[in-house]
């Protein structure tokens, strides 16, 4: 009972890690809270469901083929209605980040209408493992693996690339990397379409996990992931999943234990009281107040 | 007086009617946030949970004590202050956007509450009996609304009103000044989520009907997005905000299915070509004075 509690604690968490992922990567570098990007999850589920129905392609080439939309999509995202927002008070961006989220939603309800729709079946073949006393399906052990795989692709990116290198700078000092010489405007596109991408890719496997894709699925998801980096401590890509991890282990707990109904107030209240004990997160730094 | 007001009311076509009471609800709110965003500049994303707070204590008044409507509202905006300020002395001491994800997280955990909530009929939501007065809704909606805007200006030019404005440009100035900061952002809180909470009471009378759901998320960026678009600390601005966008839906039903993507884009339009707001740093008494041709220093 506990270990199965466990695994489908691990396999909710690390899909909320890796949208958390793309939510402090933006916040690290030009402290916004990117609200579209809760939408750009739920396009990411719709394209891989598109790509699975209609041209019958595999799970893993459909992950693929809606990391690629998204990363254009969080890409052009950023250029319309961040860049021009960006020596401009943060709360307007907010606004028109808090617009492009409404927008794409909207959106999505008018192409493919107001009910969920389904994986076809057999999208992905589901087989029980026995472990213990857990059942295990392959299809965690899918999205616990694929989750892992690209968490350790994007910690090589941050850290053994050039540009990762760039995004590092960026996040400790914008004015200074881009006297440095750093093409700023190249990091913070390269960042979103990072971001967009492990995004997308948790969009097509909730959408799996689940067998349910619907217009307003990014708002909660959204939302929880996006405490999933504060919990973590916000700018801190370790941070975010650990953060991502806590809250799915502690949702499914939180659920096994008989408070489903609760089910959407436990995140944010785990959420509150850690902020209110530790203000920057687990994992933040503490920002010290220039006087 | 009664009959004569409800003939005024009845000369309005209803569907203007209802634009126009959605207006000054939006107003009453929207001026609320605007003391906690505008003027203490303590980003909040939990309005709305005010608002719900408001709404279902203002419908339980009714329900079970039948007070005369006006007394009605003064006890849900003094019950929603005080739940603000009980909130608002702990999660106060963060700044910045801490502050907008822990209010953003209370209003969830507020929005659970209710949906599980047993008195209030749960997730099926609250039908509100109508409201214990003579004068009709809408004549009502904007005594209030009016009574808010000349509250909120007076607020604003206040003392109170000053040392709110520099804890939003320097609290570490604020305080060295020797502005009680803690005291002052409680307060704020306070005052702000009173006008959320007697908005909240008369959208429960007013529309007759609430539901837990109504007050999400996307509620609290409505009411943000109002007091951004009219600019940040503005009085004018704000009320100029709220009747915008809350009489925009209705204008865009004429394309009812692209209403919200509009809706939408309009946002990201306005932010990006008007970024601090409509009225962001226009200073009417300035125009004023230069519109009879004197310049000040």
């Amino acid at each position: 009972m506990f270990l199965q509690q466990l695994v489908n604690g691990v396999a909710l968490g690390s899909v909320y890690a890796l949208i958390a992922l793309g939510y402090t990567m933006v916040y690290g570098i030009i402290t916004l809270i990117n609200f579209a990007h809760g939408e750009i999850f739920m396009v990411g589920a719709f394209i891989g469901l598109l790509l699975v129905s209609f041209f019958k392609v595999n799970v893993f080439v459909a992950i693929v083929g809606a990391m690629i939309f998204c990363m254009i999509m969080g890409v052009l995202i950023e250029l319309i209605a961040y860049r021009p927002l960006r020596k401009s008070s943060r709360l307007s961006a907010l606004i028109s980040a808090i617009g492009v989220s409404i927008f794409l939603s909207s959106l999505a309800l008018m192409v493919f209408g107001a009910d969920a729709k389904g994986f076809p079946e057999g999208a992905f073949p589901v087989q029980q493992i026995q472990v213990g006393s857990a059942d295990i399906s392959t299809l965690q052990l899918l999205i616990i693996g694929v989750s892992a795989v690209l968490m350790l692709g994007l910690e090589f990116i941050v850290q053994k690339t050039k540009i990762g290198k760039a995004m590092r700078a960026t996040s400790e000092d914008y004015n200074t990397a881009a006297l440095m010489g750093i093409n700023v405007n190249r990091v913070i596109s390269f960042t979103f379409a990072l971001g967009s991408a492990l995004a997308a890719a948790g969009g097509v496997l909730v959408g799996v996990l689940f067998n349910a894709v619907s217009f307003n699925m990014g708002l909660m998801a959204g939302l929880k992931a996006f405490a999933a980096a504060v919990l973590g401590g916000i700018g801190s890509i370790p941070g975010a999943m650990l953060g991502g991890l806590l809250l799915g282990v502690s949702e499914v707990f939180g659920v096994a234990i008989g408070y489903s109904s609760y089910r959407d107030a436990i995140a944010f209240t785990i959420l509150v009281l850690v902020l209110l004990v530790k203000p920057t997160g687990l994992l933040g730094q503490k920002i010290t107040k220039k006087v | 007086m009664a009959d004569f007001l409800n003939s005024l009311v009845g000369a309005v076509d209803p569907y203007m009617m209802q634009i126009l009471v959605n207006v000054g609800v939006a107003i009453v709110l929207a001026l609320g946030l605007n003391v906690i965003v505008g003027l203490t500049g303590q980003l909040s994303l939990g309005h709305a949970a005010f608002m719900s707070i408001g709404a279902f204590t203002s419908a339980m008044v009714t329900i079970k004590t039948g007070l005369p409507f006006s007394l009605n509202l003064v006890v849900t905006g003094v019950v929603t202050a005080i739940v603000a300020a009980a909130i608002g002395f702990p999660i106060l001491r963060l700044t910045g956007d801490y502050l907008a994800i822990c209010t953003l997280g209370f209003a969830e955990i507020v929005k659970v509450f209710f949906l599980n909530f047993e008195p209030t009929n749960k997730a099926l939501g609250l039908t509100v009996p109508p409201a214990k007065t003579l004068i009709p809704m809408p004549i009502y909606v904007w005594v209030v609304a009016i009574l808010s805007i000349v509250l909120v200006t007076f607020v604003q030019s206040s003392r109170f009103g000053r040392a709110l404005k520099a804890i939003r440009e320097d609290e570490i100035a604020a305080e060295a000044m020797g502005i009680n900061t803690a005291r002052y952002k409680i307060q704020a809180f306070a005052l702000g989520s009173f006008l959320a909470g007697v908005g909240g009471g008369l959208y429960a009378h007013f529309l007759s009907y609430i539901n837990p759901s109504d007050f999400g998320f996307l509620k609290s960026v409505d009411i943000l997005a109002m007091v951004v678009l009219g600019g940040l600390g503005s009085v004018p601005g704000t009320v100029i905000g709220s009747s915008v966008l809350a009489s925009a839906p209705e204008f865009l039903r004429f394309m009812s299915q692209y209403r919200m993507l509009v809706y939408g884009a309009l946002l990201v339009f306005l932010m990006v070509f008007r970024p601090n707001g409509l009225l962001g740093g226009v200073n009417f008494t300035e125009l004023l004075l230069r519109a009879v041709g004197k310049k000040r220093k």
